[in-house]
């Protein structure tokens, strides 16, 4: 059962992954990322972490593509024009050579002792996650506190109008 | 194997039955929508098919069915076809999370009354409906169509600018209770009025109750904040280019999402399918009253008739209600049918809220909506959670 | 029939993810897919933290999955902030036309 659902939300990731990078149009591109964060996000509860499967769902899929989406929409960005360089031809050879490097050390490094189970580990609710938050994690939470600040006050600064 | 057997077979008759409810309550929303506004308008409303248009929606499902399914030419054809269809999935998967009533027992089996209980029940809610945005948004963007691509647009500006103030207000009860299963939620809201959300703990949550519901309007695009679909404006917004069952679809969907933010208002702040009051004092009988009442002033009208046909339908329904009121005093039905009566009278007050407010308030300019979420309900929602946070830290000692 | 799945598995699936969002990074032409691109590898890295948290039982990183997701949050609103600007000046959203700094 747990292999099945990872066969299938693995490889519906991948083809949206596919999809993202090969769609001449943006939208199209979005929409499949929006697929591979929703498939990552059963994965992630197939691996024990509800909370993050949820924040993904709802910060990724929910707010950071709806506002690439709604971008799009709003430059009404049409499908890429072809530009004459392509780097087809050196970069697709790269990449599976790259993959087949990867998965081979991925496959030496971690023998497959650890098998993943659902419900093998359940230390990933929200209680878990805001007890090391405010424990261990406590200056880091600060630090991004500032760094969304940071964010929302250059967003400001870029989009303004000028005021002359 | 029979435990897994007998799971699934429940987890499937309940699906079935919270489908049939949902739908039936989707169809039936819309007749009590527009009978509620006309009679704040002093006019009758549906009234033509079957008694006191009571056959109304069948007509209506009737009609949008049979119209033809138009395909503009010029639309994003796959993400056409897709939008709706995401829309009305969104908005039917968070009812599944919803729990309606305390645990049953239907013969041998004790079942709760919910498709399924998560321990971040909450945050899957509020999951499905950020992606319910997609809906709208790609509808607006896939019909070519610039009023439409406004209407998205718009949409997906408000309904990112609604969510925060939204979720601020969810927190702020969830801070009070300690969990995200929305069952034990209900559970911890247990014994009297006192003990619900809205008027519990160190900090009663009146404030957020209130942003919650102005959110819930801007997100299910309802009025005063349904500037998608400002007609004068926009002819029907994002849902221009669409027809027959994909229109109805959209019109499903945002029913759908009025159920499922009613039914959440009710679970966080009042205390589910708790009673106001205990049973020592009476509570149990409260249905049976209001439904006596409602039985007889129907056989006195119904007596007393001013149109030849109510002299049939008037007591009829006059009996029935009485029917009903002596079901409630029966003791093998009470232990379920009293929680299922307050889940639903608390959340039908909320949806009448939503009638209410569509019959009454204008309809609010576009950068006053936007003005309004960020200017005005965001710090308020941000000083509530604050304010509760403390105090709940403070008496937690 | 296995009943579990082998960890390296997910650790492929993220390599696998990871290389095609270097991929789109290196071969679009088009602002927005290049920002989507980098989304894609910061979503591989997440679904590596989150295995790696599930192989030590230990909620570590979850917590770092959850720093990036505010990190990805920040970088959303700016750089998109930025490609209107961009889009704003020179109608265009071709990475190769923003070249002012060359030369």
């Amino acid at each position: 059962m747990d292999v099945i659902l990872f066969l299938i939300f693995a490889l519906i990731a991948v083809v949206c992954a596919i999809n993202v990078v090969v769609q001449t149009h943006p939208i199209s591109s979005a929409l499949s990322l929006v697929g591979v964060m929703g498939s990552l996000a059963v994965l992630y509860l197939l691996l024990g972490a509800e909370f993050i499967a949820a924040a993904q769902v709802i910060v990724y899929a929910g707010a950071i593509m709806v506002l690439f989406v709604f971008v799009i929409m709003l430059l009404n960005a049409g499908a890429e024009a072809r530009t004459g360089r392509s780097y087809l031809i050196p970069g697709a050879p790269l990449l599976i050579i790259f993959l087949g490097v990867m998965a081979f050390l991925v496959q030496r490094i971690f023998p497959d002792t650890t098998m993943v189970r659902f419900g093998g580990f359940t230390g990933g609710g929200p209680a878990d996650i805001g007890h090391a938050l405010f424990t261990t994690y406590l200056l880091p939470f600060e630090v991004t506190s500032i760094l969304i600040l940071v964010a929302i006050i250059g967003a400001i600064v870029l989009a303004r109008k000028e005021i002359e | 194997m029979q435990l897994l057997d007998s799971f699934i077979f429940i987890t499937i008759v309940k699906a079935a039955m919270v489908f049939a409810v949902l739908m039936t309550t989707l169809a039936y929303l819309q007749w009590v929508e527009r009978k509620v506004i006309a009679h704040v308008q002093v006019r009758p409303g549906p009234y033509r098919v079957g008694p006191h248009g009571l056959l109304q929606p069948v007509a209506d499902v009737i009609k949008l069915l049979t119209k033809e399914d138009l395909l503009p030419p010029y639309v994003n054809k796959p993400l056409y076809l897709l939008a709706p269809f995401l829309a009305m999935t969104m908005a039917l998967l968070s009812i599944s999370v919803i729990p309606f009533g305390p645990m049953v027992t239907v013969g041998p089996v004790k079942t709760w009354m919910q498709l399924t209980d998560l321990n971040i029940g909450v945050l899957f809610i509020l999951a499905t409906s950020s992606m319910g945005v997609y809906g709208i948004a790609l509808a607006g963007w896939a019909s070519n169509n610039k009023y439409a691509l406004i209407g998205g647009l718009r949409s997906s500006a408000q309904m990112i600018s609604y969510e925060l103030p939204m979720s601020l207000a969810i927190a702020a009860p969830l801070l009070i209770s300690n969990t995200l299963s929305l069952r034990q939620l209900v559970e911890r809201q247990s014994g009297s009025i006192f003990q619900w959300n809205i008027l519990h703990g160190p900090f009663p949550q009146i404030v957020s109750f209130v942003i919650f519901m102005i959110a819930a309007f801007a997100e299910t695009n309802r009025v005063p904040f349904d500037l998608p679909e400002a007609e004068n404006e926009l002819v029907a917004g994002f849902h221009t280019e669409y027809s027959s069952m994909k229109f109805a679809s959209f019109f499903m969907a945002e029913y759908s999402n009025m159920i499922t933010v009613s039914a959440l208002a009710t679970l966080l702040f009042l205390g589910g399918w708790m009673a106001p009051w205990s049973v020592a004092w009476g509570s149990s009988l409260v249905p049976t009253g209001i439904f006596a009442v409602a039985g007889i002033t129907a056989l006195y009208h119904g007596f007393h008739a001013a149109r030849k046909r109510d002299k049939l339908t008037l007591p009829v329904f006059g009996i029935i209600f009485l029917v009903v009121a002596g079901v409630f005093l029966l003791p093998v039905v009470q232990s379920w049918l009293l929680p299922l009566f307050w889940f639903a009278a608390k959340t039908g007050a909320i949806l009448f809220l939503f009638m209410w407010v569509r019959a009454t308030l204008p309809r609010f300019r576009y950068d006053q909506l936007m003005g309004f979420a960020w200017k005005f309900l965001f710090p308020v929602a941000m000083l509530n959670l604050l304010v509760t946070s403390f105090l709940v830290a403070w008496f937690a000692k | 029939m296995m009943n579990a799945v082998p960890i390296s598995w997910f650790l492929t699936l993220s390599a696998i993810l990871f290389a095609l969002g270097v991929a789109g990074f290196l071969f679009r032409r088009n602002i927005i897919t290049v920002f989507m691109s980098i989304e894609l590898m910061l979503n591989a890295v997440n679904l590596s933290f989150v295995t790696f948290s599930y192989q030590h039982k230990e909620v570590s990183g979850h917590l770092f999955t959850f720093f990036v997701m505010v990190v990805a949050a920040a970088e959303a609103s700016v750089g998109l902030a930025i490609i209107l600007t961009v889009f704003k000046g020179r109608s265009t959203l071709n990475i190769d036309d923003v070249n002012s700094m060359k030369n």
